[in-house]
């Protein structure tokens, strides 16, 4: 997905650029046909991957596992393993005011053979609901009289093995809500299928609807509104930031109240949709089902929203079931290498109550967990699961090396304190001597101004390497703390709780405690320590029943 | 989990002895001794032997699971307080498969069921333990849930500091108030002061634990032994009318007005020829000046006492003898000037006390220092407008949030466990 990502790039933009890069994230926006045409290509260049288009309405099932599935024609499909990513489309509804009708996604029918079929499962489902804004004809807007927010003008991509954009950066166009467009839609509150009272489900806190944000943010007399064309070649503008379920003629009337828009022809209303997921707390850390082996869920199935969010359970999902069907070990991702662990182990340990997004703050060891050293926290694990390219592998180890050659030069150079401020390193005059590495570790110190101390001679640096080794030395201390954290929790994630162990029928579990872990099955003792309202007692008692089975192992 | 049993009351003869018995299969415990119980009874009844005979009768407690000491179902036997009949319960219990607790067992249990949290413990032990007012005072305002209390209030802004942080990281581009370090200032250094005032208390608290110590210090055969000996009402140090005969330093416990106090006769500053006795002189000299507070006694008004501290004690000594003006003179010999002396001390340490704050122990102050290390390091860079760098000010938030919540013990606890309750004797 990173690949294609930046293939189809059109506007590259690093989030929090001024803040420390722990919280960096790149982002773009993607030109959809670019992205579709990449991505179909990338599709069928692969050896042995057939694409087959149709709906699915059901599951082979054998022995209790699922063994392949049948589409709308009868036709089966059999498979060793299946995974499933059903987007919006489980028993979808279309909100438009006070409009509604199933549907997948616009102009597309919903799945409700599946849903029911699942239902069969006695899994625990639950509504949720997400909202678009109307699309606008880009042609019919008034850029002239708009600011606009450029590219960033050294672009950060996606992949570590790209270093520059495949085609043309564009600029967005930037408006704004005002008093008038609040005053429509405060007017018209009521038919609104979210106000109206229409819609169940649940939708998320952070990315509100205009409805709601006019309603949540009284005081508040103006939202931006991002205008993102979506391709090189479309007309079509994505107005970011004015979601919504009202009627098509508010819409339009809300619209044209913007600084721009007056004249802005809607290409396609904005709507809510609302869609069945499965409670994630039924599947385990490789999201696979428990009650149906072989059946992998990933994406807005499990309540989570957000593209990042479906394609790393996409990825955690299908390295899983390619790993059961060769025999070979399961890819473990977990809270202390990566976002995908802190989100996996979110979803299956506890579950969600609104769709779920990854922030930063979700990780505990985010200092540790950055965009930048991604490669270097994952790489190695990919490779040894056999899901890494030689060009990548090759890339990473030429990196790897000449980031740890310059940490060790640095690290074996030292320097007295006096001549460390004398190059405006903030240091005490009369401290000690201090190695290169150290100095750069201290906030403000550029590698510029201590590279005049490194043995001269040398070919001149690679600047993403420097970049690599200053950014490294700058969360040296930080890391290093958190990695005596992360210590602890890889001894709870090794004491591992039997897959058939009776929570039930445990004496000393309160029924409430028993009945939670009987539903959510923690795989281990660190996951059962991060269910709601576990307890101290009952994680001993735990404890010892591990220890117990290994000691009658061991026996045995 | 095993159900555990111990003698909760001190061994020997009493009026009472008490054994208890905690965890799931305790009321099977009454069974076993011929009393069919419900999980809340209490009432007196026959305790049976293996053969049907009697072995006492006593009174029996039933606590419901979730409403006892430890969490657990627990069962009280409440026996007529002889050795014997004890021993027969114990064994009985022990033979039918029930657990003699290890120390400390039961207040394990009941940190682990949430019953107590860390401080808690810790001023459940300092309660069984103390022997003055101020101590009982101290420890039962612990085991109340003050320091949980404050760690409570000081979370709750740490969150909402911390919270306005990752808002500024995570909402880069959405509605979020323009300037949250105004309020993340006002939050942490709130925080900040209230840490420290505390963290200060904490060394006067753990006097009160341990003990205040006061020295008796003056030149040679100035009656230091003798007052010691009078405030003590015992013979505790050696006294003689040799001059130079407390070489080592003798400390005596007592409760001075409900405080704890450890009195100090040190051996008489003087230039000794004597090789140990000199070191004993040494020995004097750095222990008074570690002690909390010093009582010089001087031989006349006219001479100059030993370097002095704030709040130190000059005094004449054998003022019996004498003829002053213009000092105080006590004589441990009569008596005289002695209650004046203990009046003196004791105002002098309440004093100390009225200032500090819940926390009592080392490992609260230092875990108290951490967290307002960590928030002044933010509070730093707040000031000097050094904001880039969210990432780093937010994790200095969350460390010190992590470093109050060892003080109630909600991480990291497993290290402390050992040490806590390896000072608690069994049936606690």
């Amino acid at each position: 997905m990173g690949r294609v990502a930046d293939r189809a790039g059109i506007q590259f933009r690093l989030l929090n650029r001024r803040k420390g890069p722990a919280v960096q994230g790149p982002r773009t926006q993607a030109d959809r046909a670019l992205y579709r045409e990449s991505m179909l290509a990338e599709v069928k260049a692969r050896p042995g991957l057939d694409v087959i288009q149709g709906e699915v309405i059901d599951l082979l099932v054998r022995d209790g596992e699922a063994r392949g599935v049948v589409l709308a024609d009868g036709s089966e499909v059999p498979a060793k393993r299946v995974v499933l990513t059903t987007g919006t489309f489980l028993r979808g509804v279309i909100h438009i005011g006070d409009e509604q009708r199933p549907a997948g996604r616009m102009g597309e029918d919903p799945s409700i053979r599946l849903a029911e079929r699942l239902d069969d499962l006695g899994l625990m489902l639950g509504r949720l609901k997400t909202g678009t804004p109307p699309r606008l004809d880009g042609r019919t807007i008034d850029w002239d009289g708009l600011d606009r927010q450029e590219a960033d003008e050294e672009p950060v991509l996606f992949s570590f093995l790209h270093d520059k954009p495949f085609v043309r950066q564009i600029a967005c166009g930037i408006t704004h809500t005002n008093s008038q467009t609040h005053e429509i839609i405060r007017e018209n509150l009521d038919r609104s299928a979210m106000y109206g009272g229409t819609i169940e489900g649940v939708g998320p806190r952070y990315c509100p609807s205009i409805e709601d944000k006019v309603v949540r943010f009284e005081g508040k007399e103006s939202h931006q509104v991002f205008l993102e064309p979506e391709g090189l070649n479309d007309h079509t503008v994505y107005p970011n930031g004015i979601s919504t379920s009202l009627p098509a003629s508010v819409q339009e009337s809300y619209v044209h109240s913007m600084s721009g828009l007056k004249d802005a022809r809607i290409l396609q209303p904005g709507y809510a949709i609302e869609y069945d997921y499965v409670d994630p707390r039924s599947l385990n850390s490789r999201l696979e089902l428990r009650v149906m082996p072989g059946l992998f869920l990933a994406g807005q199935i499990n309540g989570t929203t957000g593209y990042e969010e479906a394609a790393a359970q996409g990825l955690v999902a299908g390295l899983a079931a390619a790993a059961q069907v060769l025999g070979r070990d399961a890819i473990r991702f977990d809270r202390a290498n990566s976002y995908i662990g802190v989100m996996v182990d979110d979803l299956v340990t506890r579950g969600v109550t609104e769709p779920y997004r990854m922030f930063t703050s979700r990780a505990e060891y985010r200092l540790a967990l950055r965009a930048d050293n991604a490669d270097a926290r994952l790489t190695e694990i990919g490779h040894a699961g056999g899901c890494i390219g030689d060009e990548r592998w090759a890339k990473f180890q030429k990196k790897s090396q000449e980031v740890s050659d310059l940490a060790g030069r640095l690290r074996e150079k030292t320097v007295t304190s006096r001549e460390l401020a004398g190059v405006g390193v903030k240091v005490n005059r009369d401290g000690p001597k201090r190695s290169l590495y150290d100095a750069l570790s201290i906030s403000g110190t550029r590698f510029d101004d201590i590279e005049q101390f490194l043995d001269p001679g040398q070919p001149p640096f690679d600047p993403l390497i420097v970049q690599q080794v200053s950014t490294n030395a700058l969360y040296q201390h930080y890391v290093e703390r958190q990695m005596k954290d992360v210590a602890l929790l890889r001894k709870d994630e090794a004491l591992e709780l039997p897959a058939d162990l009776d929570f039930i029928g445990l004496p000393g579990l309160s029924g409430e405690l028993a009945t939670k872990l009987d539903h959510i099955r923690p795989e281990t003792i660190g996951q059962a320590g991060r269910i709601e309202g576990m307890t101290p007692a009952a994680l001993t008692l735990l404890v010892a029943v591990v220890r117990k089975r290994r000691t009658r192992t061991k026996a045995s | 989990m095993d159900t555990i049993f111990a003698q909760a009351t001190a061994p020997g003869k009493a009026g009472v002895s008490i054994v208890r018995v905690s965890g799931p299969a305790a009321l099977d415990a009454g069974r076993l001794l011929g009393v069919d119980l419900q999980p809340t009874d209490r009432r007196v009844a026959r305790l049976i032997d293996f053969d049907g005979s009697l072995i006492d009768i006593a009174f029996v407690l039933a606590f419901a699971n979730g409403r006892s000491f430890t969490g657990d179902p627990v069962v009280e036997f409440h026996l007529h307080g002889s050795s014997a009949i004890v021993a027969r319960i114990l064994s009985r219990l022990g033979e039918a498969g029930f657990r003699q607790a290890e120390p400390g067992e039961f207040t394990r249990r009941a940190l682990e069921t949430g019953q107590l949290d860390m401080a808690q413990v810790e001023g459940l032990a300092d309660l069984i333990d103390a022997e003055t007012e101020e101590q009982r005072r101290q420890a039962v305002r612990v085991l109340d849930g003050a320091i949980g209390d404050l760690v409570e209030s000081w979370r709750k802004r740490l969150v909402r500091a911390a919270a306005l942080l990752e808002a500024t990281i995570d909402f880069a581009e959405e509605d979020v108030p323009a300037d949250v370090f105004p309020e993340v200032r006002e939050l942490l250094s709130s925080v900040h002061s209230e840490l420290e005032r505390e963290a200060q208390g904490t060394e006067i608290r753990e006097r009160v634990r341990e003990g205040f110590e006061v020295a008796i210090v003056g030149p040679p055969n100035i009656g230091k032994s003798t007052l010691l000996n009078r405030l003590a009402g015992r013979e505790a140090a050696i006294t003689s009318e040799h001059a130079g005969t407390t070489r080592d330093v003798i400390e005596v416990r007592m409760d001075l007005r409900g405080i704890p106090v450890t009195m100090l006769d040190t051996a008489g500053l003087r230039d000794a020829d004597d090789e140990v006795e000199r070191l004993g002189i040494d020995l004097a000299r750095k222990r008074a000046a570690r002690a909390d507070l010093r009582i010089h006694l001087v031989s006349s008004d006219t001479e100059a006492a030993e370097p002095r501290l704030e709040d130190d004690i000059v005094l004449i000594g054998k003022a019996d003898t004498k003829r002053f003006s213009g000092m105080v003179g006590i004589s441990g010999l009569t008596g005289l000037g002695v209650d004046w002396l203990v009046d003196q001390v004791a105002s002098i340490l309440e004093g100390r006390l009225r200032s500090a704050g819940a926390a009592t122990r080392a490992r609260h102050a230092s875990a108290l220092r951490d967290g307002s290390h960590m928030i002044g390091v933010v509070l730093e860079k707040i000031d000097q407008g050094d904001i880039e760098m969210v990432d780093l000010l937010a994790e200095d938030v969350r460390s010190a949030s992590r470093s109050l919540d060892t003080l109630v013990g909600r991480i990291d606890v497993e290290s402390l466990l050992d040490e806590i309750f390896s000072s608690f004797c069994i049936g606690k």
